[in-house]
């Protein structure tokens, strides 16, 4: 069985990476994520496991250190905070067009620009619509606790090599700093070189024996080969949305009203339904836990139950709450609530948002 | 009579590398790529490695060289090429790893990574072919454009500070040529840094033997850079015929990039 610790959510997600088996670690420093790299390199993990890690001289050079490594077929993560994942966005592109599997985690702070230190969740557009170049997408994972800081590395993986693309882990300020118990997995072990030449064979890691050379690239100058590429990608976005939806429901099977809310908010949202209900409101929570692909399915599904209206709670001005319009296609009343700026909403307030936008007095 | 029975061991003096593919090679008739290509494959096929090579490719005019290697290849966004070989290799520290690129890729946009992964030590090898110009995007000012000459953005020639005139004379304007492979030789991470030519047989045994070395170095070793720059021709965005721009080779281009070797086995060399 697993070990419990105290810990924040980035050193969680660091030691579930060294526990996982990760072959290597490339990262930038910046708040409020440095712990990840800190926690890393105090853990000496090429003693432990043999795993590599390493500060690059940008998020960039790291972002394209994990494009060559995972296209070795290592298993690499990085992780970052908002204006470092920008940097990130052209390998991330890169990555998507060349099929390379890799996790990275954005630890959200608030923006436009610098913007803050303090948590936000404004970095939703940034990770789940793409944010480099072309028609691509990325999993989205958004953990609500320290304990899924830690289990998200290890679905991160193995979702990203099923499906050879990027997992992005999409946390925040208060989840990458807070302390909470954490049950950590046994560590595996990692794989061997000859496993991953076996599992593996479009990984470029030297030809077999002389037989015929891999190639990892995202460029095709023939326009009807780089037609048939993007409907391949597609392809495999359309399975992903069909078999990869995660969420969770609380309180929502007599529910009239509904939070949907993910990572933070999601926990504050929470105490709102307790409030709620306590007040005799019909109100429940949906926490997507996969942002994209999107749980849009279990929002229909709520509103042929009957739910009346959703509350889309979020650090940000507003960038959730367009999946849940999309979801709710102009059937039922969807509106936005957020505080920015490292504000984090109270549950009295996000409450009485949901009576006021949603449920009317 | 087929081809085969022609060549038989007794008359056979030169072939291609069996570490170069059948596919043509998409470059202009005179251009340098094509020959570092070759020695390269040669090297690689002689010191026996093709199987345990991974090369990165640039974006630029040789973003394509995966297609010419029958070696495993990755290619990387613009600049990155350093970055991308870095993860590589410190995954597969057996295994030889190289990059391929050009002045705009490794000496423009890619100068952070160049600079870092040369401070690293990582224990790759880098080959950086210089022909003063951006061939692919059609004959833009590269940072190792020569002082005056003309492309597609310095039509009047590359002018480092503004000319007289008008009242502006002496404000910053295009900057020098950029001698990138002096400034990383400095770095203590570099273990063999030299540059070399490929516009005649004689320059293109020396490259060869300069590519070998850095390639058994890094096969022999565990850190270091090892650095190979190629002056090179654009006889196409020079807008020349090949002997005419190889000739402008040697009269403006070595006079700015002097060849020889300028760091071996970690010290610089006396000039």
């Amino acid at each position: 069985m697993g070990e419990l610790k105290l810990m924040k959510g980035n050193e969680a997600l660091a030691e579930a990476a060294i526990r996982y088996g990760a072959d290597a670690y490339f990262g930038y420093p910046i708040t409020p994520q440095s712990e990840v790299i800190e926690y890393l390199s105090e853990q000496n993990p090429y003693e432990r496991t043999g795993m590599v890690v390493l500060q690059a001289e940008s998020e960039l050079a790291a972002i394209n250190m994990v494009y060559g490594a995972g296209a070795s077929g290592k298993r690499v993560m990085t992780s970052s905070s908002s204006p470092g994942v920008c940097l990130k966005q052209e390998g991330l592109a890169y990555i998507a067009g060349a099929e390379i599997p890799c996790v990275f985690a954005d630890v959200v702070r608030g923006g436009p620009g610098l913007g803050t230190i303090q948590p936000s969740q404004a970095d939703y557009f940034q990770n789940t619509k793409g944010g480099g170049n072309g028609d691509y997408r990325n999993l989205v994972l958004a953990p609500a606790s320290v304990q899924e800081m830690c289990d998200f590395v290890a679905l991160g993986f193995d979702l990203a090599f099923k499906y050879r693309m990027a997992a992005c882990i999409l946390s925040d300020g208060a989840i990458g700093q807070m302390m909470e118990k954490v049950v950590l997995p046994d560590q595996k072990p990692r794989m061997t070189d000859e496993e991953i030449k076996a599992k593996y064979p479009w990984a470029i890691n030297g030809r077999k024996n002389g037989t015929q050379h891999r190639i990892i690239t995202s460029l095709d100058l023939d326009s009807a080969k780089m037609e048939e590429h993007n409907i391949h990608l597609q392809k495999k976005y359309k399975e992903i949305e069909e078999n990869e939806v995660r969420y969770e429901m609380i309180n929502c099977d007599d529910a009239e009203y509904v939070f949907v809310a993910y990572g933070s908010s999601a926990r504050i949202a929470q105490k709102s339904v307790q409030l709620g209900r306590e007040a005799g409101l019909k109100v429940g929570l949906l926490r997507p836990i996969t942002l994209w692909p999107y749980p849009t399915k279990a929002i229909d599904a709520l509103i042929k139950k009957g739910v009346k209206g959703f509350l889309s709670v979020e650090l940000s001005c507003g960038q959730m709450i367009e999946d849940v319009r999309l979801a709710c296609n102009g059937r039922v009343k969807a509106e936005h609530f957020g505080r920015v700026g490292g504000i984090i909403h109270t549950p009295e307030e996000v409450l009485e948002a949901m009576k006021k936008q949603i449920i009317g007095e | 009579m087929t081809v085969q029975d022609i060549i038989k061991p007794e008359n056979l003096v030169y072939q291609k590398s069996k570490l170069l593919t059948n596919k043509p090679f998409h470059y202009c008739p005179g251009c340098g790529h094509g020959t570092v290509h070759r020695i390269i494959a040669e090297v690689l096929e002689e010191l026996g490695v093709g199987d345990k090579t991974i090369g990165v490719s640039p974006v630029g005019c040789a973003v394509m060289a995966y297609d010419y290697f029958d070696v495993d290849f990755a290619e990387a966004a613009h600049g990155r090429a350093p970055a991308v070989a870095t993860g590589i290799k410190r995954v597969w520290p057996d295994k030889v790893v190289f990059s391929y690129q050009g002045d705009g890729d490794l000496a423009a946009i890619g100068t952070c990574e160049t600079i870092h992964t040369c401070n690293r030590g990582e224990n790759i090898t880098m080959i950086f072919v210089n022909n003063g110009i951006y061939g692919m995007t059609g004959g833009q000012m590269a940072p190792t454009t020569l002082e005056g000459m003309k492309t597609a953005t310095t039509p009047y020639g590359r002018k480092a500070t503004l000319p007289a005139g008008a009242g502006f004379d002496g404000i910053p304007n295009n900057g020098y040529p950029l001698h990138i492979t002096e400034l990383i030789a400095r770095l203590p991470g570099t273990k063999y840094v030299t540059r070399q030519a490929v516009y005649d047989p004689a320059h293109v045994r020396n490259a060869k033997k300069a590519i070998k070395k850095a390639f058994e170095n890094q096969i022999n070793g565990k850190s270091g850079v090892n650095f190979v720059e190629i002056v090179s021709n654009c006889n196409s965005n020079w807008k020349m015929e090949p002997v005419a721009a190889n000739k402008w080779l040697v009269e403006n281009m070595l006079p700015e990039y002097p060849l020889g070797d300028i760091k071996v086995d970690g010290k610089l060399v006396e000039k």
